[in-house]
């Protein structure tokens, strides 16, 4: 039975993954494309290691596995708001459609 | 030094779950490798060594984790639909909104919360004025107090509690 959770986990993540990857394909600006990678991709990740866990139990792999879940959790967000920082900084437009740019008003120099 | 012992005991877990043997080599070495990291970064993580002892920061923190996934997996569902549709239906933006969180550790879990719920990233934060600018994949209102409302309320109240 924990077997089949922990398959199930696992093609979960797998599809988050590919979701994320085609996401990245085809959203249209950086900006977007940070959204669909960092999201699909952490909870595509994380979901991949909890199955781990499960199939594997409290054992040695299983607890660094765990681990991995909140590393994984606390960083990806962590570069993705360096990347598009970066990316607004070094004066790379949002999509001809974007609604509004805020901070483009309040930092008009950068 | 309390947040020196702090972050030692923090270290010190942290090296034995990844070890996961208990025998006195590793336990020992632990130890010191433990010691020695709490020397030299123990002051730039726990800043403020009181905020540990109170209880019901911990309880809450227990609260925000199945609130955090169940968002987390919101989350990803409205990003798949949006990346599958063939009409690619976003309407992007960067917005502005408020927080009144102060503590830094607070803002990291606010602008990280931010940036793993439904369509919105966290790009810059004004720490002074407690602004933060977020990119939103369906701009659903440009105004500041609207948009703090529908982002950042349903976190901010939780992680007020936890961190400050």
């Amino acid at each position: 039975m924990i077997e089949i959770a922990g398959m199930a986990c696992i093609a979960i993540g797998l599809l988050f993954d590919l979701l994320g990857c085609i996401g990245l394909v085809r959203m249209p600006d950086i900006y977007n494309r940070l959204q669909a990678a960092t999201k699909c991709v952490t909870f595509g990740t994380c979901s991949i290691m909890f199955g781990t866990f499960l199939m594997v139990g409290f054992s040695s792999t299983g607890v660094k596995a765990l681990l991995c879940i909140v590393f994984v959790a606390l960083t990806a967000p962590v570069s993705a708001h360096a990347l598009s920082r970066a990316a607004h900084k070094s004066g790379i437009k949002l999509w001809d459609k974007s609604v509004i740019d805020k901070y483009r008003e309040d930092y008009p120099n950068e | 030094m309390k947040s020196r012992i702090a972050f030692f005991v923090v270290v010190f877990i942290l090296w034995l779950l990844l070890c996961m043997t208990f025998d006195w080599v590793h336990v020992v070495s632990g130890v010191v490798i433990a010691c020695f990291i709490s020397l030299v970064a123990g002051d730039m993580f726990v800043t403020r060594p009181y905020v540990l002892k109170n209880p019901f920061r911990y309880l809450w923190f227990m609260y925000y984790v199945p609130l955090f996934i169940w968002e987390c997996l919101k989350a990803n569902i409205d990003v798949a639909y949006r990346v599958i549709h063939p009409m690619r239906p976003i309407k992007p933006g960067i917005v502005k909104v408020k927080t009144r969180l102060k503590s830094e550790t607070g803002l990291t879990f606010l602008a990280n919360s931010i940036t793993l719920t439904p369509g919105t990233m966290s790009v810059d934060l004004d720490e002074e004025n407690g602004i933060i600018y977020i990119h939103w994949i369906n701009v659903v209102s440009t105004d500041i107090d609207e948009a703090t409302e529908r982002i950042v309320s349903r976190f901010e109240r939780v992680l007020a509690k936890i961190f400050e």
